[in-house]
């Protein structure tokens, strides 16, 4: 009992066993056309690594959107303590934007080297893309050390407890980037660019993009909305 | 040094917990001594805790189920000797060790019974039936049947090291909070989800990965089998709302740990935007548990019914519409919240909508049997049994999403009976509905049939003899998480559903003993064929147990119920198709990544819970090497020889050649 038959059996007579529920023919698997509805068998590893990772990225980002309903609920809860408008520095922020805006075009053009073969460039580009991060989380750092410095730290009310937690998610998130970063360029510079080294940089493209989204939507929300 | 962690962690002075854990560890040690004095150890370490196949991660994942069931159920015969006793008396157990029972069987059942359950035949199912040879990322597969595994344990750990959350199985603030629960009950409580849920979310990428880019040719969305959409839409569910869980519970944690103010009351807090945050995880969830046990009775009538499934796609179009309203219902866990009559309306009203899409599913499996040569096997009376108890527990749901009724009903025992009577009902019905159906192709011989049957009739009169009186004294006024009472109309009522409680118990112990039995007599149970059951569906095209490739070759799909069709086809001719080419078949590697991985999130989790600082860095820092070493591996798969592949297979089609004279004629 194969399950592979293949077009040996007449098919008229076979319809309704084929096909039970009346849905319809879409063509035959293996040398037909594919149709649009995922017939064509298994995807590449390439795809499949690609997509499962898209899906992990949306998950991630319900996760912030959980984050950012706090802040939404919390904004007004000041507790008799500094507001938004109190605390925020458009500039810190604006340099803050453009690292990480910088750092996401290193990380487009290590990917463009990484697809010619070249190392050296992989490298150089890749050490820009995390050196901006790097430069991205010591301004984050700086600010948040102020700030408790000048007595609103996030225990300070639970407003400031939702601007804490969710600003320092996405710094948590670009932390554990650079460690991944770090790890990966020890990889390709070890390993070469072997598929799933590529698939890996794929990944980690996608990641680094995302965390660019995120912090748009970050930037939009909490401070030029909150300063304004 | 070792943080809150001293001698007074472990209770000396309560008995009832001190002597179940030495049980527990008895028993534990003597199995570890038992299988290491066998000699099984490499096997059990190759074969099962290092393997990336989904099967066997299937399987481990229903043992884990099935034995965190004993767990839950123990808690729950406390429960309900206590309410028994409790009347114009303390009962047995003192408030602080009860309110930690119900806390635990609560989180027990849903997070370490029902989601493996699920998860494991999921696992197992999906790849058989869409025709591929495993799931999308087989070792994230692993980490994440481990990293459940750890969470379960960590509960498991807090019956004799400290104490467990005593705050009800959703920790609500501000209760949860540091002031009101001083003790490491709640971090006990959190830590093992937050390691527990980044487990399922990992397998629900996974899962879903595998279903919308991993399909045999041939396999159009359209011609997925039933099981395979409910796993989708439940995979999808996993996906959208555990980071919810994550966040929510990460929020809690840092109030406890920091003094942020979430949820607190002072500071701005805000302690409803946790339950609003928690249900908005939690209202999906019960569909996520739910939508694999439809797509499982779904399985199981068509087979029996010896017909194709009536209204697939209404099916589908259901289970998708569930899935999208599963995220629109979730305030009428907390109508008396006081968020207004406007809002509690559109929420009463969606909740009613979403039982529609539950009622068309009920008439389609009535009308699949309509008509059919209906075949009654112990896996068809779990589903006729759950529909019936389901469409129960449907209508008292439905009288519940009434918001001036819930007013009166919220957080009484009538709820209580209500959400027993669906997940009992619907998700732990459909689970032995899955295992009885499955096992055999999952180890080759069948269960008992006889003492399947009688384990299920205990369990179906003794969940109504303990739950229906629960909807009597939740009407009467019976308050939730009662320890002791002084109402006499409720006593009665509280022994009868203590008899209940015990017909289930019977139950419990015919299911150890069908599991027994079948073991001990295998050799006369054998599954020759690989098709038991006279499916439908590709799993049955492959023999039992699967070798762990699978398919020798993919499947070319031509049709719904792809598996039936071929078979037809092979009795019409009275022969089988001809001989495929064989290839050799790349598989991935066995890999101890999991369990390595699981090892070093519970190192973690143990000593976040008991502030052992330096211990958390150590566990982190393992954690991290082990995703090095396993990122830094040369060879992820091996071959599997092409005369290994057309050695199964030949066997396999050798059985089916004699069996083929017993087949029966499609009806």
């Amino acid at each position: 009992m194969s399950a592979s038959t293949s077009a040996s059996a007449a098919p008229s007579a076979r319809a309704a066993w084929d096909d039970p529920n009346r849905v319809g023919h879409h063509g035959h698997g293996h040398g037909g056309e594919a149709t649009g509805h995922g017939q064509g068998g298994p995807a590449s590893k390439r795809i499949i690594t690609g997509y499962g990772f898209w899906i992990y990225l949306l998950s991630d980002i319900v996760m912030f959107s959980a984050f950012f309903a706090a802040y939404a609920v919390l904004a007004d809860a000041t507790a008799g303590g500094p507001g938004a408008r109190d605390l925020f520095s458009l500039t810190n922020v604006a340099v803050e934007t453009g690292c990480l805006l910088a750092s996401s075009f290193a990380c487009g053009m290590a990917s463009i080297a990484a697809s010619v073969r070249s190392q050296l460039w992989t490298q150089i580009l890749l050490l820009v893309t995390g050196l901006l991060g790097f430069a991205f989380l010591v301004l984050e750092a700086r600010e948040f050390a102020q700030l408790v410095v000048e007595g609103a730290g996030p225990t300070r009310s639970a407003f400031l407890t939702a601007f804490f937690s969710l600003v320092g998610l996405h710094g948590l998130h670009v932390s554990a980037g650079l460690l991944w970063l770090g790890t990966m360029m020890a990889q390709i510079w070890a390993k070469g660019f072997r598929p799933n080294m590529m698939r890996r940089l794929l990944c980690f493209t996608l990641f680094w993009h995302a965390l660019d989204i995120i912090w748009v939507a970050l930037f939009t929300i909490v401070y030029l909305m909150g300063a304004g | 040094m070792l943080g809150k962690l001293g001698w007074n962690a472990i209770p000396f002075d309560q008995p009832i917990p001190l002597v179940s854990s030495a049980v527990v560890g008895i028993v534990l040690l003597g199995v570890l001594v038992w299988v290491w004095a066998k000699g099984y150890v490499p096997y059990l370490w190759s074969e099962w805790i290092t393997s990336v196949d989904h099967k066997r991660i299937g399987v481990m994942y229903c043992v884990l189920a099935m034995v965190m069931l004993l767990r839950g159920f123990i808690d729950a015969m406390m429960m309900r000797t206590q309410q028994a006793m409790a009347f114009h008396s303390p009962g047995y157990l003192p408030p602080e060790h009860y309110n930690q029972i119900f806390s635990a069987h609560g989180t027990i059942m849903i997070f370490f019974v029902g989601m493996p359950f699920v998860v494991g035949l999921m696992n197992f199912v999906v790849p058989l039936q869409l025709g591929v040879r495993d799931v999308a990322f087989p070792t994230l597969n692993s980490v994440s049947f481990w990293l459940t595994a750890s969470g379960a344990l960590l509960v498991n750990i807090s019956l004799v090291v400290g104490e467990f959350a005593r705050t009800g199985w959703l920790a609500y603030p501000p209760l949860s909070e540091l002031r009101y629960s001083p003790g490491v009950g709640v971090d006990y409580y959190l830590w093992a989800l937050q390691i527990a849920g980044a487990g399922t979310l990992m397998g629900g990428i996974n899962l879903a990965t595998t279903i919308l880019k991993m399909r045999a040719p041939g396999m159009s969305y359209l011609r997925m089998p039933v099981f395979c959409w409910t796993a989708l839409a439940s995979n999808l569910l996993i996906i959208a709302a555990f980071p919810v869980l994550t966040a929510t519970f990460a929020m809690l944690l840092l109030d406890r740990y920091f003094g942020f103010h979430f949820f607190t009351n002072e500071a701005g807090g805000n302690a409803m935007m946790f339950v609003n945050l928690i249900w908005v995880w939690g209202h999906p969830e019960v569909y996520i548990l739910i939508l694999p046990a439809f797509g499982t009775f779904s399985e199981v009538v068509s087979t029996f019914s010896s017909k194709p499934l009536f209204g697939y796609r209404s099916m589908v179009i259901a289970t998708m519409a569930i899935c999208i309203l599963s995220f629109m219902v979730w305030l009428h866990h907390f109508f008396t919240m006081g968020a207004g009559a406007d809002v509690n309306a559109i929420f009463g009203i969606v909740s009613m909508i979403i039982a529609v899409p539950t009622g068309v599913k009920i008439f389609n499996w009535l009308f699949t049997m309509y008509g059919g040569r209906v075949r009654f096997h112990t896996p068809l009376l779990w589903a006729l049994g759950f529909m019936v108890t389901f469409a129960v527990g449907g209508m008292t749901g439905v009288l519940l999403a009434v918001p001036p009724a819930d007013f009166l009903l919220h957080n009484s025992l009538f709820l209580v009976a209500h959400f027993h009577n669906v997940i009992i009902g619907g998700v732990l019905f459909g689970a032995f509905a899955g295992y009885n159906y499955w096992f055999p192709k999952a180890f080759g011989f069948m269960l008992d049939e006889r003492l399947g049957k009688v384990a299920f009739w205990c369990w179906f009169v003794g969940f109504y003899m303990a739950f229906v009186p629960l909807y009597a004294v939740g009407l009467l006024g019976m308050t939730r998480r009662m320890q002791h009472y002084d109402v006499a109309a409720w006593h009665p009522w509280l022994l009868v559903a203590l008899g209940g409680a015990l017909l289930i118990l019977c139950g419990i112990g015919c299911q150890i003993a069908q599991l027994v039995v079948s073991i001990r007599t295998r050799e006369r149970r054998r599954d020759l064929t690989g098709d038991p059951w006279d499916g439908r569906s590709l799993e049955w095209a492959t023999p039992s147990p699967p070798p762990s490739f699978n398919f020798p070759v993919l499947p070319d799909v031509e049709g719904e119920e792809a598996y039936w069709g071929v078979k037809q086809r092979a009795l019409d001719a009275q022969r089988l198709a001809e001989e495929p080419e064989y290839h050799a078949i790349e598989m991935p590697r066995n890999s101890p990544t999991g369990v390595v991985t699981a090892f070093f999130a519970t190192v973690t989790g143990f000593s976040l819970i008991w502030h052992i600082w330096w211990l958390v860095a150590l566990g982190l820092l393992g954690a991290f090497a082990t995703f090095v070493v396993f990122a830094w591996r040369d060879e992820e798969e091996y071959e599997v020889p092409v005369e290994e592949v057309a050695r199964v297979d030949r066997a396999r089609r050798r059985a089916r050649v004699e069996a083929m004279p017993d087949w029966r004629r499609p009806a």
